[in-house]
């Protein structure tokens, strides 16, 4: 097996818009975590078939209960509801879970990040590097499952080209907020307040069923929340229904991303350079 | 391997008679505690400087602030002649560090953790390449290269992060207690190598708390407690000045040896008295140990050697190296 | 020199004696004393799994038992939607609970923390020490069991008085995930393992195990493959006892989940006696 990556890492680099982002210091941590999963390829796969067994359980299986949805005045097969919200929740999943136990050990147990900083990388860099590197793996993850769903028919209009863009938006938005949530976690427990947050976001999300059927009070709490902006976003754009609500959940979720970052950089600065 | 002039990075530095590193009055604060009070030094090129001191003496803080790691609290610091607050990462860019935990990637293998690291700099893949080859040979680590981190040995571990740290062929090597945990035989091959380092004009400064160290490895030393300098000087300097000679060690078990110690007057120039054993002072060990004999005293044991840093710092600070 | 005399002495004073007078009743089972390390460390995290064992459940039943629940208009199995998934998820509770039970912990006991090592340097054999484990997360099992079974019957799930049984049927699924998973998990020298079973096992089966929709909306052969599995063992005793409907197959349901922690038994033995016992 060779040592070197030869061409590929760089060249998956130079397609990354990186440099648009920020420094090409970030594209190092990039390069290392790269390297890290050429090993563990099959690891990486395998991350695709969570969503894929949910698609063909609670989408395919479920929906032969439930048939038809009303959404928006339209009447769709089941399938076709669920799927869009499903792609938005599996980027919420993979990027929450990459950012939090990862970054988690990264930083507290194996002081990765240490041997980062006696170098010229800077803590910006490596917040950067870290939400880079979750956003590659996510954003792979979720064009296959939109590949997935095309194949079954659940793409209804081509504004679903959207949607990769739209699901990125989402896991830059859960990256950058769940690294800076990590930079406060004093022990493993503080794991359990993860799923504590994300059970009840993908519960609710307006994955499994429209709000309205919802009590009133549920459905403006969920509102609110970032996985439904993302839910809708997806949805609106899968089945062509367009409104300029949409616009403003795609701003709800970039906002939250950038929010993210600055208070993980500004974290990690102070974790790490006492 | 570090030869001459082709292996000092891509930014030459003139070969001047400037000081590497120059502190006046630096301090570290963390709160209200003093973990660095206003000490002042300078490091000369391709010098062995070392820091001397127990765990808590602020040696670790003065390294990070000297590789750019940790705000100064107070005082000057300047490092390759630049302000580390405004070109901490310039600065980076041009010294090697070797922490206390080695903080090795250990989801990469040997090889990558060098070529990982080197990316950091920005070194071309190439240069990396080869420069990995060769440190790991130097540190006797080649035919690990695609092995692990997590499963190699503590010395191993140790000699990897030194050769990490030479990546970027580093004008000024940093190294923060190299050999604490090592067995013997690993302590000697990285002395060794440090050795070899300095006499291809590495410039090293070295903290340790291991007094057979800092005799070594270090040209000068500063003997470093509670974050102040107590002396500074070269290791033979600091035991003639502060020590004599020989010292005779004796031992009485349980009993307390303290009532003997007037009737000693004037045969020792000073006395130590610790938990285990009695110190006595004096330029003639085996003459000392004859009038203790004549005294009637009867120790469990007794030891005559010279004296060693860790009697310079007893003098200086009442208390032993390692506690 | 006189007070670390005086310290020495006191330990020759009061070593335990088996024939001291104050020993009187008989020495408590040795798979009791290292069960007992782990509920000393739940101290530590009580709070927080009480809290999820109460709040997940209610989520679940309201967003898909309610939630989806009304979209279906006709009865799921001969019953409601929510009545139908609701001791389903039960089951799967009880399967993830086992099953994350006996993953990191025990490898942290292993190879990280080496709990088991500090135990066994005591009069604990390895047989103790597999035992006051597996123990522990069956009782853990039995206390979020029981809430999940409260929560069902604050939503008007529960309509047999059999549904009691529901609980220690429970345990007995996350028995039949944490014995074999246990097994699994000292053999095993990184997670990987762990992610493999998370992703290829526990989630296909809480997707495919007749939770959500009846099994019989599967094809055939995949029925088939879920059959031979035992969550659904799991899934469908649970809830033929809430519901009432109790024949001749809950003996099989039965049957399989017993054999199944009784074969995870006998492999983790074997295999923690290899890991730790070297």
């Amino acid at each position: 097996m060779s040592a070197t990556p030869g061409p590929s890492a760089g060249a998956t680099l130079r397609i990354t818009p990186v440099g648009l982002l920020g420094t090409r210091r970030a594209g190092r941590l990039v390069e290392r975590n790269i390297r890290v999963y050429r090993r563990l390829w099959m690891y990486f796969v395998s991350g695709f078939f969570e969503p894929f067994f949910y698609l063909l359980s609670i989408g395919v299986g479920l929906g032969k209960l439930v048939h038809t949805v009303h959404v928006a005045g339209a009447v769709v097969p089941y399938a076709t509801f669920v799927a869009p919200g499903l792609l938005a929740s599996s980027a919420m999943n993979g990027s929450t879970l990459d950012s939090t136990f990862n970054i988690y050990f990264k930083l507290k147990i194996a002081k990765t990040y240490d041997a980062v900083l006696s170098t010229p990388m800077a803590p910006a860099d490596i917040a950067l590097g870290e939400l880079t590197w979750s956003l590659m793996r996510a954003t792979t993850y979720s064009l296959a499952f939109l590949v997935v769903m095309a194949g079954f028919g659940y793409v209804r209009s081509p504004w679903a080209v959207l949607c990769l863009p739209a699901a990125m938006s989402i896991s830059f938005a859960f990256s950058a907020v769940g690294m800076a949530g990590t930079t406060y976690m004093r022990s493993w427990q503080d794991f359990d307040k993860v799923s504590l947050v994300l059970i009840p976001l993908f519960l609710f999300s307006g994955t499994f069923a429209p709000l309205s059927v919802y009590a009133g009070w549920i459905q403006a709490v969920v509102r609110c929340t970032p996985l439904y902006q993302g839910v809708a976003l997806l949805r609106g754009l899968d089945l062509g229904i367009l409104s300029w609500t949409l616009v403003g959940h795609a701003i709800y979720l970039l906002v939250a991303g950038f929010v993210g970052l600055v208070v993980a950089t500004r974290r990690m600065t102070t974790l790490l350079l006492p | 391997m570090h030869g001459s002039g082709a292996w000092r990075g891509t930014e030459q530095v003139a070969e001047s008679a400037e000081p590497l590193v120059v502190a006046k009055g630096l301090t570290k604060r963390f709160g209200d505690f003093v973990a660095v009070d206003g000490i002042d030094f300078e490091i000369a090129r391709g010098e062995s400087y070392g820091l001397l001191g127990p765990n808590g003496a602020g040696k670790t803080s003065t390294m990070r602030m000297i590789s750019c790691m940790s705000p100064i609290s107070g005082g000057t610091l300047r490092v390759l002649g630049l302000d580390p607050a405004q070109h901490g990462a310039q600065i980076r860019g041009r010294i090697g560090l070797v922490p206390q935990e080695d903080t090795l990637d250990l989801e990469l293998t040997v090889l990558d953790n060098l070529m990982v690291y080197g990316r950091y700099f920005d070194l071309p893949r190439s240069v990396i390449r080869e420069r990995a080859r060769q440190l790991l040979e130097f540190t006797q680590l080649w035919d690990r290269a695609h092995d692990k981190v997590d499963p190699l040995s503590g010395g191993m571990k140790r000699r990897l992060t030194i050769a990490r740290s030479l990546v970027s062929a580093p004008e000024l090597l940093i190294l923060d207690e190299p050999t604490t945990g090592l067995d013997p035989q690993a302590r000697h091959l990285v002395w060794d190598r440090l050795y070899r380092l300095k006499q291809q004009g590495v410039t090293q400064v070295i903290t340790t708390h291991y007094m057979d160290e800092a005799e070594q490895l270090c040209d000068r030393l500063a003997v470093m407690d509670g974050g102040r300098f107590a002396a500074e000087g070269a290791p033979q300097e600091l035991i003639r000045r502060y020590s004599t000679r020989e010292v005779l060690e004796l031992r009485f078990g349980t009993a307390d040896p303290t009532p003997i110690i007037p009737q000693l007057d004037g045969l020792v120039q000073r006395t130590e008295v610790l938990p285990d054993r009695l110190l006595l002072y004096t330029d003639d060990g085996e003459g000392t140990l004859g009038h203790v004999h004549r005294l009637g005293v009867t120790p469990d044991s007794a030891l005559v050697r010279r004296s060693t840093l860790e009697d310079v710092f007893l003098r200086l600070t009442g208390r032993s190296l390692v506690d | 020199m006189e007070p670390t005399d005086r310290a020495l002495q006191w330990s020759a004073d009061t070593v335990t004696r088996p024939d001291a007078p104050h020993r009187t009743r008989r020495p408590t089972p040795m798979w009791v004393r290292s069960a007992r390390y782990w509920m000393y460390q739940y101290k530590r995290t009580w709070r927080g799994s009480i809290t999820t064992s109460f709040l997940f459940p209610v989520l679940y039943l309201t967003a898909i038992g309610l939630g989806v629940g009304s979209l279906i208009h006709h009865p799921v199995d001969g019953v409601r939607f929510l009545d139908f998934l609701a001791p389903g998820l039960l089951a799967s509770t009880a399967m993830q609970i086992g099953g994350n039970d006996a993953m990191y912990p025990v490898m942290a006991a292993i190879k990280w923390l080496k709990t088991y090592f500090a135990m066994l340097a005591t009069p604990l054999s390895v047989i103790d020490v597999l035992i006051g484990h597996l123990a522990w997360i069956a009782l853990r099992l039995f206390v979020v069991c029981s809430i999940y079974l409260l929560i069902m019957a604050a939503f008007g799930t529960v309509h047999s008085p059999l549904a009691l049984v529901a609980v220690p049927v429970g345990v007995l699924t996350g028995m039949a995930f944490a014995a074999p998973i246990a097994a699994f998990a000292a053999t095993q020298v990184n997670d990987m393992g762990f992610s493999t079973i998370y992703r290829f096992v526990l989630i296909p089966l809480f997707l495919f195990s007749g939770i959500f929709f009846p099994l019989n909306q599967l094809p055939g052969w995949f029925q088939a493959v879920a059959l031979a599995l035992p969550l659904y063992h799991g899934v469908a005793l649970c809830r033929g006892l809430v519901l009432g409907h109790v024949g001749v197959s809950a003996v099989v349901h039965l049957a399989y989940l017993v054999v199944l922690s009784a074969l995870g038994l006998v492999v983790a033995a074997r295999t923690y006696r290899r890991r730790l016992v070297t």
